[in-house]
């Protein structure tokens, strides 16, 4: 079983969010990155099947030096390589065709991403990805079990819950339930110095979007409190007040 | 421009969702002298499809093929992505719902077009083709410009008004070139819980946290949802705890949400909570700690024990519908 694994490197979620350059760059300054919650599913769920079944999981990242003690983290938390293509990470569709540059003929069986990157929620690499390489593309599963070359999963739908099975190869993206992320040990962190971890240059494709401003939320304007003795009002507020109910 | 909407269906039935992204297709549309095409894949009958031109459909696309009566994503991308090169279509509308995201970047893939997804503005094309979208799990937005020739929007539900815009239905079957090869996934099993709003597109959502001390408590979050008719949510600890199933789960590592109305009892407010929520047009937050940073967030609060007050907002709530 060869497992490709996308890891994406995101700002931890305490993260506070700002912008620099008239609000046209992320601040990262004081800003703590991981990899993408998601993702870190996806990698311990192919830690699993190989585990069983024995292969190899290889995780891809898309994204500039910056990037790489993330990379590390998840050969300490158990892949067997690492490939990171040295390009920023702008949108999903450039992701997934640098995704896709590199996993043609590799002959992965099985390619998992996270369900969305907690950074640009764009959830789009496992469909493009999927599409690019002539392959399903199953998202937000919950579980997999392999057996012969073909994969059960659950996913998670509109309103319910779906099994589906898919011959492999096949793209899938990772949903929370799908497993509980590893946290790497002392001797997983020792062993990642020494995996390979290989930089490719991106392939000269053209961006067809780019993000030109970031802006934040209003803030509220302030709590209406009310007394908790008077609690039943809150309907009438938001009845003949508001009208929202 | 040409604008074609991907007219999701459930079961022969148009959600919500679906004429929230016909109207917002039917207002590119008119603003740049397109059409207003809707497509529809499964088997629908006429009196529903219809239902599309009372928001502005010029035309409305029927493929009726069994074979697309179970949602497969590479089956339905591929006969989308192939309408859209009949019908000449600049600019592709689905909603972003699990359904419309599965097949959004097959379909971008396939037309080579620039996607944005989790649009909430209509594009402002005075410069290029710009759109805004939610980042960072509701902690901010960005605004996307897309250059490509053909651009795929997969927008918000629940952010765009329906309006209605009357014309003649007219439907045109059309055969799709699909064979058994474009259907690799097989489904097993759907289950679908019947007569629950989908968390992703209830206006109205009860909220329950740790402060509620244990799933045998839920009657207070379940019965005020009743009475207004919302879906009911839960913090990240209830679902890892099992109190609640992990698709009520709101939040950065959750669903993120924006309903029309929010509230949270016995949530703190973390900003991981907030993330997910905080585009709710109203919030309301109980709890009994005054110092609760989901106070910040809320619209309106209660300083109170949930377990007192509750009750009496519950009752209040079915008094409403006498
Ligand atoms: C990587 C990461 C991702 C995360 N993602 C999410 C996420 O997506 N969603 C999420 O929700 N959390 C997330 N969290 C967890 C988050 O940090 C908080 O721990 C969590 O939201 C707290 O849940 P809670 O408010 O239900 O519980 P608590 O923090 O325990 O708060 C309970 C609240 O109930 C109040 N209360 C107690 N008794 C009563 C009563 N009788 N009446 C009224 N109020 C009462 C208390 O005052 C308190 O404010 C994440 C954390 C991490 C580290």
């Amino acid at each position: 079983m060869k497992i490709l694994v996308c890891l994406s490197n995101v700002p931890d979620t305490t993260s506070k969010i700002t912008f620099t350059d008239n609000n046209t760059k992320f601040n990262t300054a004081g800003v703590q990155f991981i990899i993408n919650p998601y993702d870190e599913l996806a990698l311990t769920k192919a830690l699993e099947i190989t585990e069983k079944q024995g292969g190899s999981v290889t995780t891809i990242t898309v994204g500039l030096a910056e990037t790489e003690p993330s990379i590390r983290k998840g050969l300490a938390i158990g892949a067997t390589d690492a490939v990171r293509v040295n390009a920023e990470a702008t949108d999903a569709y450039f992701v997934a065709e640098q995704i896709a540059a590199y996993a043609k003929g590799e002959g992965f069986d099985l390619i998992l991403t996270g369900r969305e990157g907690i950074d640009y929620n764009s959830g789009q690499v496992a469909g493009i990805l999927g599409e690019m390489l002539g392959l399903p593309s199953v998202n937000v599963i919950t579980s997999i079990e392999i057996e012969n070359d073909v994969a059960t999963m659950e996913r998670d739908i509109d309103g319910g819950r779906e099994k589906v099975s898919c011959k492999l190869p096949l793209v899938a993206s990772a949903q929370k339930e799908l497993t509980e992320p590893r946290i790497p040990n002392m001797r997983g962190i020792m062993a990642a110095r020494s995996k390979p971890l290989k930089v490719v240059e991106a392939t000269g494709s053209e961006k067809n979007s780019a993000t030109v401003a970031f802006d934040l939320p209003p803030a509220k304007s302030g709590v209406k409190l009310i007394a908790p003795e008077d609690a039943a009002s809150l309907i009438g507020i938001l009845h003949n007040d508001i009208k929202i109910i | 421009m040409n604008v074609l909407i991907f007219a999701e269906q459930i079961d022969g039935h148009f959600k919500k969702s679906t004429f929230e992204a016909i109207t917002y297709g039917n207002d590119i549309a008119k603003t740049t002298a397109g059409q207003t095409i809707a497509a529809v894949l499964g088997k629908v009958d006429n009196a529903h499809l219809s239902e599309l031109a009372n928001y502005g459909a010029d035309k409305i696309i029927h493929v009726n093929n069994d074979k697309l009566n179970a949602f497969v994503p590479e089956a339905y991308a591929k006969v989308v992505a192939e309408i859209a090169s009949k019908e000449n279509a600049s600019v592709m509308v689905i909603s972003n719902t699990y359904t419309g995201k599965s097949i959004a970047g097959r379909v971008a893939a396939k037309l080579k077009a620039g996607i944005a997804s989790g649009v909430i503005s209509a594009p402002d094309t005075a410069l290029g083709f710009k759109v805004r979208r939610g980042v960072f799990s509701g902690k901010a937005f960005a605004d996307v410009n897309i250059t490509s020739s053909i651009k795929v929007l997969a927008i918000t539900p629940n952010t765009f008004d329906i309006k209605q815009d009357a014309k003649a239905a007219n439907i045109t079957e059309m055969t799709a070139d699909v064979s058994d090869s474009d259907f690799v996934t097989n489904i097993i099993e759907l289950n679908r819980v019947t007569g629950k709003i989908p968390l992703t597109e209830a206006e109205v959502v009860v909220s329950g946290g740790r402060g509620l001390k244990g799933p045998e408590n839920w009657h207070l979050i379940e019965d005020l949802a009743t009475a207004l008719g919302a879906a009911t949510a839960c913090s990240k600890p209830v679902s890892d705890m099992h109190w609640r199933p992990h698709s009520e789960h709101v939040g950065q590592t959750g669903i993120t949400i924006k309903p029309n109305l929010y509230i949270a009892v016995g949530i703190s407010g973390a900003i991981q909570h907030l993330a997910g929520v905080s585009s709710s047009k109203v919030i309301v937050a109980i709890n009994k700690d005054p110092e609760a940073p989901f106070f910040k967030a809320a619209d309106y609060g209660i300083v109170g024990d949930a377990f007192e007050v509750m009750p009496k907002i519950i009752e209040a709530a079915k008094a409403l519908h006498h």
